[in-house]
């Protein structure tokens, strides 16, 4: 396989916890990202799915240096922008930009769209003939032209997305890393945006970073597929294998969480529901992240070791010590009471 | 409308409002429900227009529409929940034979709690911050079932058991803050319960929630809902929900009813093109990935008033000049119901593809 256009490398993000005013110390660490190791290659999507806390916002965030991360590497083109400060790390920035959740609070209401879409190319010095760009940027996400002058209030929530999106293609970026770019529409205006990120993604040779929690939507746009349970990534595939095999038991559990609109399909399905919530990262569980929760769980190995990520078959990688045997029907599943009481001691 | 809404108050009384038990025939039955919103000086909002449906006793009914469509409203018309001022609610709700719409506020509240419930989307701003969770379910057991403080709060333990909240003895003194997401839904859910309500109506229950607290939370109200034999109304914009909850479905698009079917029928022959359409527009774990989505043209707000013709008619790929010119009719056989000039021929379009 090629190069990878971006690797992280043992990315770490650990939030203080500080107590005392005048004499802070740290008492402990959020750990919202805990050791990820990722590649993304060109032209290609990687999704990141996972529940909300699991860290997958942090870890978009972090490669993009808007957060800061405490330990590992991002490297991009053989520089690491994990150490990159000031004017170097502003200038990397134009290789990579983010879509947000939500338009409406991620486009200043006082500027049109016009001042919206030039200021990335504002910012970064790039000489540009104003009328044309913008028509242009427009017309690539589908808006029309006399929308230049007008005010996100003006538009719709799809449209409002639209010139988000816009916005972050103006530098002619090589990553765009989206977090959860659609799970703010409505249902009938999703497919439009996944679309357009489908069309953007063939015209301009794009490489997309897809943070979602929605595993259908992920699947759509993903060639390629990481799930993450607090802090740390669990199982990492194809999208298709991934979805048709999946190995590690949190991913099996959330594949079968996830209602399919079809009753046909609803009726004969069986379920395996998780116990609890998200544990906390300022504290995480011994061994195995997710022991606490797995229906799958043996005693004492998962609950002391720390499963390493393990390649079982090409490019499915999958975190957990028993995966074969889950595969191969030796485990099964406890049943949802078992869980509930085991969850109630 | 309002001079209807105002005079239509047939029970002056002060005796306690407990349904009609046995009354025969649906459990609720909404006719002709309408909800505008006036203001001063602008065009009044048609939220809910000619709303008719029915819900039988142990029946799970899902009202499925986008943001807009109006179904929340709906809910919040039935649970006599919308504001006085500025509102006119015009039809007929009537619970277990009994009219509501025009109940004057005190048997209403005699009614909420204790015959119908509902859950909403946010628990957190659903639940009082500063009062601990078990005063909140003692509350309402103390005010419609009179019965006594301790054996109030030894009953607020064992609802809070029901709806699997583990250690619950110590969870009643707890303060809404200090539980998860999907604890807080589960508390809202045991204060609908508390009473045994013979109707309850889940507002979006699951939407603010993780997916596999969601399968958690949806699991638990098929077993009460199926224990018990409460009526459910489900309002969703989740087709997913719907599907693995629900036997009737009405589908709403800006402020009516567009379609009415049984789950099954309804996702194997979609017949409204915005039936039809909202399934082309999701991508399924069900299906070859893949596949391309096929989404609905424009937003939820191109709508045309349903005096002028067919709302949906701006985003429809069916519609024809009839659409825009007339309004169509809710169309009844059986047990679908449909509003649409040309609906989906779904049947032609499967032998063409079994063929092709």
């Amino acid at each position: 396989m090629d190069e990878p256009l971006l690797k992280v490398r043992g990315l770490e993000v650990h939030f203080p916890i500080k107590r005392g005013i005048v004499l802070e110390r740290q008492i402990g660490a959020v750990k919202a990202v805990d050791g990820v190791d990722l590649d993304i290659y060109k032209g290609k999507t990687l999704g990141l799915v996972g529940e909300s806390g699991c860290g997958k916002s942090t870890l978009g965030r972090a490669i993009l240096r808007l957060t800061k991360p405490t330990a590992g590497q991002v490297i991009y083109n053989g520089t690491d922008l994990a150490q990159l400060q000031g004017e170097d790390l502003r200038r990397q920035r134009r290789h990579m930009q983010m879509v947000f959740q939500d338009p409406m609070s991620s486009l200043n209401p006082r500027q049109s769209v016009e001042t919206l879409v030039t200021e990335p190319l504002r910012a970064h010095g790039i000489s540009f003939e104003r009328h044309a760009r913008v028509k242009e940027l427009l017309e690539l996400v589908g808006l029309p032209s006399s929308a230049a002058n007008r005010y996100p209030h003006e538009f719709s929530g799809g449209q409002r997305q639209r010139i988000g999106i816009a916005r972050a293609i103006a530098l002619e970026p090589d990553l765009v890393i989206a977090d959860e770019p659609v799970s703010a529409l409505d249902v009938s205006i999703q497919a439009q945006v996944l679309n357009l990120l489908e069309e953007l993604q063939e015209r301009l040779n794009l490489t997309y970073l897809v943070i979602a929690h929605d595993l259908a939507v992920v699947r759509h746009v993903s060639d390629d597929v990481a799930v993450m349970y607090l802090g740390g990534i669990v199982e990492q595939a194809p999208s298709d294998d991934l979805y048709e095999q999946p190995l590690h038991p949190y991913t099996i559990s959330l594949l079968s969480a996830i209602p399919v609109p079809n009753p046909e399909v609803e009726d004969r399905r069986e379920r395996i529901l998780l116990s609890g919530d998200l544990p906390s990262p300022a504290n995480p569980p011994s061994g195995c992240r997710f022991h606490t929760r797995c229906p799958f769980r043996q005693e004492t190995r998962c609950d002391d070791e720390l499963p390493p990520l393990r390649e079982l078959s090409p490019g499915h990688t999958v975190a957990c010590h028993y995966a074969e045997e889950i595969l191969d029907g030796k485990i099964t599943p406890r049943s949802a009471e078992e869980m509930l009481t085991a969850g109630a001691s | 409308m309002s001079g209807d809404y105002l005079s239509g108050r047939p029970d002056e009384g002060n005796t306690t409002v407990v349904g009609d038990t046995d009354h025969d025939g649906a459990l609720l039955e909404v006719n002709d429900l309408s909800v505008h919103f006036t203001r001063h000086g602008n065009k009044p909002v048609h939220a809910v227009d000619e709303v008719t449906f029915s819900v039988g006793a142990g029946e799970n009914v899902a009202l499925v529409g986008e943001s807009g469509s109006g179904k929340s409203v709906t809910s919040l018309a039935i649970m006599g929940l919308l504001p006085k001022r500025g509102v006119e609610v015009a039809g007929s709700v009537a619970f277990a034979g009994r009219e509501l719409i025009g109940l004057d506020e005190s048997q209403m509240r005699n009614l909420r709690g204790a015959e119908m419930a509902m859950i909403f989307q946010d628990p957190m701003s659903s639940l009082n911050p500063v009062v601990p969770v078990g005063k909140q379910i003692t509350e309402v057991l103390r005010r419609h079932r009179r019965i006594s403080k301790p054996d109030s709060v030894t009953e607020s333990v064992d609802l809070l058991q029901r709806v699997g909240i583990p250690d619950p003895a110590r969870r009643v003194t707890e303060y809404p803050h200090q539980l998860s997401g999907g604890m807080r839904q589960r508390v809202l859910i045991a204060i609908a319960l508390a009473c045994q309500p013979r109707l309850l109506i889940a507002d979006e229950p699951t939407t603010a929630l993780d997916v596999t607290i969601q399968a958690q939370i949806l699991e638990l109200l098929r077993e009460l809902v199926s224990g018990t034999g409460t009526a459910l109304i489900m309002i969703t914009h989740d087709l997913g929900v719907v599907a693995s909850l629900c036997d009737r479905v009405h589908v709403m698009y800006s402020g009516r009813i567009v379609e009415s079917n049984l789950r099954h029928q309804l996702f194997a022959r979609p017949r409204h093109p915005y039936t039809g359409g909202l399934m082309e527009s999701i991508p399924r774990l069900d299906q070859a990935r893949g596949l391309p989505l096929t989404p609905i043209p424009g937003s939820p707000t191109d709508t045309l008033a349903w005096s002028q013709g067919c709302a949906f008619a701006p985003r429809c790929p069916n519609a024809a000049g009839d659409c825009k010119t007339q309004t169509p009719r809710l169309e009844m056989s059986d047990d679908r119901a449909l509003r649409c000039f040309h609906p989906l021929d779904t049947e032609a379009a499967r032998i063409g593809a079994a063929r092709g």
